[in-house]
């Protein structure tokens, strides 16, 4: 998959680009007045191949959601350029955005925090179709349960409220409302974060068949390169702000050239390799 | 509960000894539905006991139960003996010489389990006070000497910080000091890495093993992660809707599991691809390894085996009646009608 994948890189241009992208929060230290800045985003050039899996891995306050929500449109980056189906969008106003805005659609990690808890879930996935006017109002219903479906949830929980769902049904419910507007990219931020290993994978599986029925660009935001390596095509690795390294997930991974690469792998090689022994018949 | 006051002797070297336990929850428009059905379980002195198991399989019910923790609307039936005292009779007054002195929680988000407005040290220090008369000085040095422990090594900047002030990984080694500053018998960690990310996670991990190994308290360990019970838990206990359904020593479950439902956890693992030593990628696939279907889905009044619907071995003898347990190797449990049951 990587090496077709990175095949067709090659002949199409980029879904969405960035050029020197910078950002700095200004945090104020508690109890005091003083503040100080923290550089989320340094000099940030990334790149998300139409069609691929993209995966984005770092540890935690490296930068990823902040590059997140910047690709989003959620945040305004401080210096750089954002490029997206051929044009830089980073400093489009926000009336000028907002014919954009459906094209990129975000998950998160928090689906409980996501999604309103006084909306049923039909209600949840027919509500960015009303805003956009996409449907007539007797079709809404309609769209909703066929989404529900095509997620893997039943279309009779379309009255249930989000906090009668499992997290990992709330996570394909957020799913079924980010691809409601058909975007062409799909930013998923830690969403498989808090789910159990076979809501994982059952969530993966249901990216990849989404990705491949829809023709959908998905960038996969995670702090586990185990996780991502065995379905990504391309791996952009963030460390303190900064891409570290990036290519297609085979040549990142077998050969690691930075030293927070190795990192990741080497705490991955620890889990991994005791259970393997384990499996094997070892000292468990 | 309708126990007797003191352990039978038989199970007097067992630090805790769990018989018959059953907690229902209230549901407002239907029968209670059992969040554990009949579990039982043993944990000797300083041994490390992993539970294994999805989201909603029981596995915090079973933590907070051992505690006293269980909201007063759940209706529980069985026992529960740490040191041969039966804890289910034990009155609430009493419940605070037991919580922090004998046994100790680690939570999953230490960030909300500690106060935002107490400094670390004090609040390890709260644990002391409770259960013991001592001087100031003395129970610094003691809160200095956990948070060593715990793998701190700025002990002083962390002793004076609030929560808001640690990173990720500092919170966790300071829920672990405050967890076994007393020593306590047993240690309940309730998937305490799940919020980490994966360099921390095996950091963390090692925290907890070395504070373990020096201080000897047994641990529980929570999770839904196989690969983090090898090469540290002992035993494992596998749950699935309410019940253990397979418990046995980590070895050998992992070489060869017994119940599908095990099978089925112990496949999630991603598989490395190694060279010489390191990992150079992973096993790619077009589709993940899953066992199908949900825990939500099961009939928890139904008489068949729970694990029925989504399992690929099931007979036709498993719609009809749950299968006991039974033990086909010495050391080895397994519900589960494949095994002669």
């Amino acid at each position: 998959m990587g090496t077709e994948a990175a095949a067709t890189r090659a002949l199409q241009p980029a879904l969405m680009r960035t050029r020197g992208l910078g950002k700095r929060y200004l945090q104020r230290t508690p109890f005091s007045q003083q503040s100080f800045a923290i550089a989320a985003l340094v000099n940030v050039d990334f790149e998300i191949a139409p069609g691929c899996l993209t995966a984005l891995v770092g540890e935690s306050g490296s930068g990823k959601s902040t590059l997140a929500s910047c690709l989003a449109m959620m945040e305004k980056p401080d210096s750089g350029e954002i490029w997206f189906e051929g044009n830089e969008i980073s400093h489009w106003s926000k009336r000028k955005l907002a014919p954009l805005r459906p094209k990129i659609q975000l998950v998160f990690q928090d689906s409980a925090g996501a999604l309103d808890p006084r909306f049923s879930a039909a209600q949840i996935i027919e509500e960015p179709l009303e805003i956009q006017r996409r449907e007539s109002r007797q079709a809404l219903r309609a769209r909703a349960r066929e989404l529900m479906e095509e997620v893997g949830l039943s279309p009779d929980w379309a009255n249930r409220s989000p906090l009668q769902l499992s997290g990992g049904q709330r996570q394909r419910l957020a799913i079924a409302r980010a691809i409601a507007l058909k975007p062409s990219l799909l930013i998923l931020d830690e969403s498989l974060s808090g789910l159990d290993l076979s809501t994982q994978a059952q969530i993966l599986n249901l990216l990849l068949d989404l990705k491949a029925a829809r023709s959908l660009t998905v960038l996969l935001i995670s702090h586990d390169l185990s996780l991502v390596g065995q379905v990504a095509d391309f791996v952009a690795v963030m460390h303190q702000g900064r891409i570290v390294e990036s290519g297609s997930t085979r040549q990142v991974l077998a050969s690691a050239q930075h030293p927070q690469t190795g990192k990741l792998l080497a705490s991955v090689r620890v889990l991994e390799a005791a259970f393997q022994t384990a499996r094997a018949g070892g000292r468990g | 509960m309708s126990t007797p006051n003191s352990m039978p002797s038989t199970c007097a070297s067992a630090l805790l000894r769990v018989r018959g336990l059953t907690v229902s929850y209230d549901a407002r428009d239907h029968q209670p539905a059992p969040a554990l059905r009949q579990v039982d379980l043993e944990i000797a002195p300083g041994e490390i006991v992993g539970i294994l198991g999805e989201s909603g399989s029981g596995k915090s019910t079973l933590a907070l139960s051992i505690l006293g923790l269980l909201p007063e609307s759940a209706q529980v039936e069985g026992s529960i003996f740490l040191q041969g005292e039966n804890l289910s009779s034990l009155a609430e007054s009493r419940w605070a010489a037991v919580r922090g002195a004998r046994i100790a929680m680690i939570f999953q988000e230490p960030g909300l389990a500690l106060s935002p407005v107490m400094r670390a040290g004090d609040q390890i220090g709260e644990v002391i006070r409770a259960h013991r008369s001592q001087g100031s000085r003395q129970r610094k040095q003691e809160v200095q000497s956990a948070l060593k422990d715990a793998g701190i090594a700025d002990v002083e900047r962390i002793y004076r910080a609030y929560p808001h002030q640690l990173s990720g990984g500092e919170l966790h080694r300071v829920a672990i000091a405050q967890a076994l500053v007393c020593r306590p018998a047993l240690v309940i960690a309730d998937e305490p890495t799940r919020s980490l990310d994966v360099t921390m996670q095996s950091e963390i991990q090692n925290a907890l093993l070395d504070i373990h190994r020096k201080y000897g308290s047994a641990l529980l360990f929570i999770t839904h992660n196989p690969a983090l019970l090898a090469g540290f838990a002992d035993r494992v206990l596998v749950m699935y809707a309410g019940r253990i359904v397979e418990a046995g020593p980590v070895a050998q479950m992992y070489r060869r599991p017994l119940h599908p439902y095990t099978r089925g956890l112990l496949q999630l693992v991603p598989e490395p691809v190694m060279h010489s030593g390191h990992i150079s990628g992973f096993a790619r696939r077009k589709r993940l390894a899953a066992i199908p279907g949900s825990l939500t889905r099961f009939d928890p009044l139904g008489l068949g085996c729970a694990f029925e619907p989504r399992c690929s071995a099931r007979t036709t003898n498993c719609q009809i009646e749950s299968p006991e347990e039974i033990a086909p190797e010495p050391d080895r449990r397994v519900s589960c009608f494949n095994y002669g049951n």
